[in-house]
């Protein structure tokens, strides 16, 4: 269980220029059932102007892990363990008056689904014109322009009428749009899109990643990118984290990750999704079972009830040892390299023709 | 359910089949609309579905895809008979059920069944797994042979439950395996269509390719004709022989698999297809076109006049505007391959020389960087 705690050496080389850098991040709440281990030791950095993403199923953490470190949690009932620095500043042990400072400032968030997430009482522009007027002390005059600018960078048609419009007046993609503009107005160096287009149609979907693709190229933020969609992460994210049950399972640029991958829990999701140029007589391989629930997750690897290459592994390793996430690219899996490359190769590769 | 059974190799994939099970006429569905005080009135309508035309055959699937707002459950609705139509007709195995009587309908209901969308609110959290596959036979006086129970525990095993879990109630079952359920519940009336609404798109990805593989397998084994409801391009494509698009209402492109996803014609097939992301390398990516259209869907209370997809469009014409486009075969489509448009496409989704990109503030950003490159 503790072979992830090599945190010297694993921050010491990317330790400079890495801008958020979350090391053996462990989230636990206190439910009636017992307790739930959301994220159990999570250790990820992000550079500056570069997306990361992190995929997996519903239940991975993946939504834990980024209100985390936006400092979200009710502390009375979850537990949080680890380091979280962002530009040098510890978030984990922050105040709540620190953290206020820095989200929607230098941290943003958007959020799933935008009806929920916008208040239906203010309007659009007075939602907007708020967080600005708070971190950046601007008048209100100031703050209504620079909502006006902002919301015409994001294609909202007629800003300048559209910023008394209440949320309800507003389409869903124009929702996401608003929200989006509302979480770059004071021009966060680290935006976290949670599923930001999980709600949305397709066409309106590739609308807003490419929207969220060129203005990162003009803002320069960096993202952290979370969705359950691998297509979708292929053409937002540099870099790549799956995770399953609380832990990274595989970690790599996305070309890596998703071309060449190394974790049988990725192996799985890859086969089992239908892609529009995908052989027809292929039947679908999906993976067997389903996810393992926190309170009481499976020892060992949490994927192992479900792999279907256990058995290659000696001994009793899978069930009882967690297996190691190494740092750059790496998979937490007791296979070795060229078990690992002969299973892709022989099995795998073929399903994703 | 093992992957290695002897499937049939699947029914003829082009054309309108011969034998046609279900065959909808222009199916119309208006919602009205009341307001006013101190007596409403109706002041408009909600045209969810308007005027498509739609046939099943016989052991076929049918997809049928089109973004949220597009009439395309509304028309699963229809067809199941849970909405009253408000013109057009359904005629199912040659008999007219477009208004009929609950009595007259009695005995084709239980031949047309349904697979609803959300697992957990399509089942009744208080009655015991076997109970809810059971009522359909209830419902209907229907006594298998050895009795119900033993069906129940038949088609537990078909979809791939255990049957000792005859007794246990839905919240103890996982959200793939609640689906399962729906999918028995289907099947108890042994019927010869399924309307499956969405049937994975509340799923994980890991558990969705179990259920899209369980229900290929019960259509192939079974003969069962399906009409598959599904804004997922890729599942549909897996899944269906056929497949029919949407825009607000009305069926702007159908046709068998091959032509809709290798050589669209409508340019909203065309756009619906170079939205999907996939899962790809950069170079492949380049082959694709792409097409990135402006704003939403609009409103079904006021749709544009003429062809309802010419807000959005980027070949639109006065003609559009004042001439609703007929769904016809086009020169040089396939049989069957019917596309509702003036101006189609070329019938490719490789890439052409310019992007189409129709969002104001795309294209004021990426005409921003070009001069710079």
């Amino acid at each position: 269980m503790t072979t992830l705690t090599k945190t010297e050496d694993a921050s010491a080389p990317t330790g400079p220029e890495s801008f958020l850098s979350v090391r053996d991040l462990k989230v636990q709440f206190s439910t009636e059932d017992g307790i739930v281990k959301a994220v159990d030791g999570l250790s990820f950095d992000v550079e500056r102007g570069k997306t990361l993403g992190i995929v997996g199923e519903s239940g991975s953490g993946k939504s834990v892990t980024n209100l985390t470190i936006l400092g979200l949690h009710n502390p009375r009932t979850s537990t949080i363990d680890g380091e979280i620095v962002l530009d040098g500043k510890e978030l984990v042990t922050a105040g709540e008056r620190e953290l206020e400072r820095l989200r929607g400032n230098k941290m943003a968030m958007i959020f799933q689904d935008p009806l929920t997430a916008l208040s239906p009482f203010y309007t659009v522009g007075r939602q907007l014109s708020e967080p600005f007027m708070k971190h950046r002390g601007a008048s209100r005059k100031e703050a209504r322009d620079r909502a006006i600018q902002m919301l015409e960078k994001v294609g909202i048609p007629q800003p300048k009428v559209r910023f008394d419009d209440y949320p309800h007046q507003f389409s869903g993609g124009m929702r996401q749009r608003a929200m989006i503009a509302m979480a770059l107005m004071c021009d966060p160096e680290l935006l976290i899109a949670d599923e930001p287009t999980t709600a949305l149609d397709v066409t309106v979907q590739a609308q807003i990643l490419d929207l969220l693709k060129d203005l990162q190229q003009e803002f320069g933020s960096a993202i952290i990118f979370i969705t359950h969609d691998l297509g979708v992460i292929s053409h937002m994210a540099d870099d790549l984290l799956v995770m399953y049950a609380g832990r990274a399972v595989e970690r790599g640029t996305v070309r890596e990750v998703l071309h060449e991958p190394k974790h049988p829990y990725t192996w799985g999701l890859l086969s089992s999704m239908p892609r529009l140029d995908s052989d027809l007589d292929q039947h679908l391989t999906p993976i067997p079972g389903s996810p393992p629930s926190l309170l009481n997750p499976p020892a060992g690897c949490r994927f192992h009830p479900r792999c279907a290459f256990k058995e290659e592994v000696q001994g009793n390793l899978c069930s009882e040892v967690r297996p190691p996430l190494g740092d750059g690219r790496a998979a937490a899996c007791h296979l070795t390299a060229e078990q690992k490359q002969t299973i892709f190769i022989d099995k795998i590769q073929p399903r994703l023709r | 359910m093992s992957d290695n059974l002897t499937l049939p190799a699947p029914q003829g994939t082009s054309g309108t089949p011969a034998d046609a099970l279900l065959e909808v006429k222009g199916l119309t569905k208006h919602f009205p609309i009341y307001g006013g005080f101190p007596i409403k009135r109706r002041v408009g309508a909600v045209q969810a579905v308007d005027g498509i035309d739609l046939t099943v055959g016989v052991g076929e699937s049918v997809g049928l895809v089109g973004e949220s707002g597009c009439g395309k459950s509304t028309t699963g609705r229809l067809i199941t008979r849970l909405l009253e139509p408000t013109a057009g007709s359904i005629t199912y195995a040659g008999q007219d059920i477009t208004h009929a009587s609950r009595r007259q309908i009695a005995p084709v209901r239980s031949e047309i069944q349904m697979i609803f969308q959300d697992p957990y609110s399509s089942l009744n959290p208080r009655q015991t797994v076997g109970s809810i596959i059971k009522s359909p036979m209830e419902v209907n006086g229907i006594e298998p042979e050895g009795g119900r129970e033993k069906k129940v525990r038949e088609l537990l095993e078909l979809v791939g439950l255990n049957p000792e879990h005859y007794n246990r109630f839905p919240h103890e079952f996982s959200g793939g395996q609640r689906q399962r359920i729906g999918v028995a519940r289907a099947l108890a009336l042994n019927p010869k269509l399924i309307v499956a609404d969405e049937p994975v798109s509340a799923l994980d990805v890991s558990i969705q390719a179990q259920v899209v593989n369980l229900l290929q397998e019960v259509q192939r084994e079974l003969g069962i004709a399906f009409l598959f409801i599904a804004h997922d391009l890729a599942v549909v494509r897996h899944f269906s022989q056929r497949v029919a698009v949407m825009y607000l209402g009305k069926v702007v492109e159908v046709g068998d698999r091959e032509s809709i996803y290798n050589r669209p014609r409508h340019p909203y097939t065309h756009a619906l297809l170079s939205a999907v992301p996939e899962v790809g390398v950069d170079s492949e990516a380049a082959d694709r076109e792409r097409i990135r259209l402006s704003g939403d869907v609009p409103s079904p209370i006021h749709p544009p006049s003429g062809c309802r997809f010419r807000t959005r469009c980027w070949k639109a014409q006065d003609k559009c505007a004042t001439e609703e486009p007929p769904l016809v075969q086009l020169s040089g489509n396939g049989d069957g391959h019917l596309t509702a448009c003036h101006f189609p496409e070329d019938p490719t989704t490789g890439s052409r020389g310019d992007d189409i990109v129709m969002d104001p503030a795309l294209m004021a950003m990426e005409e921003g960087d070009t001069p710079e490159a």
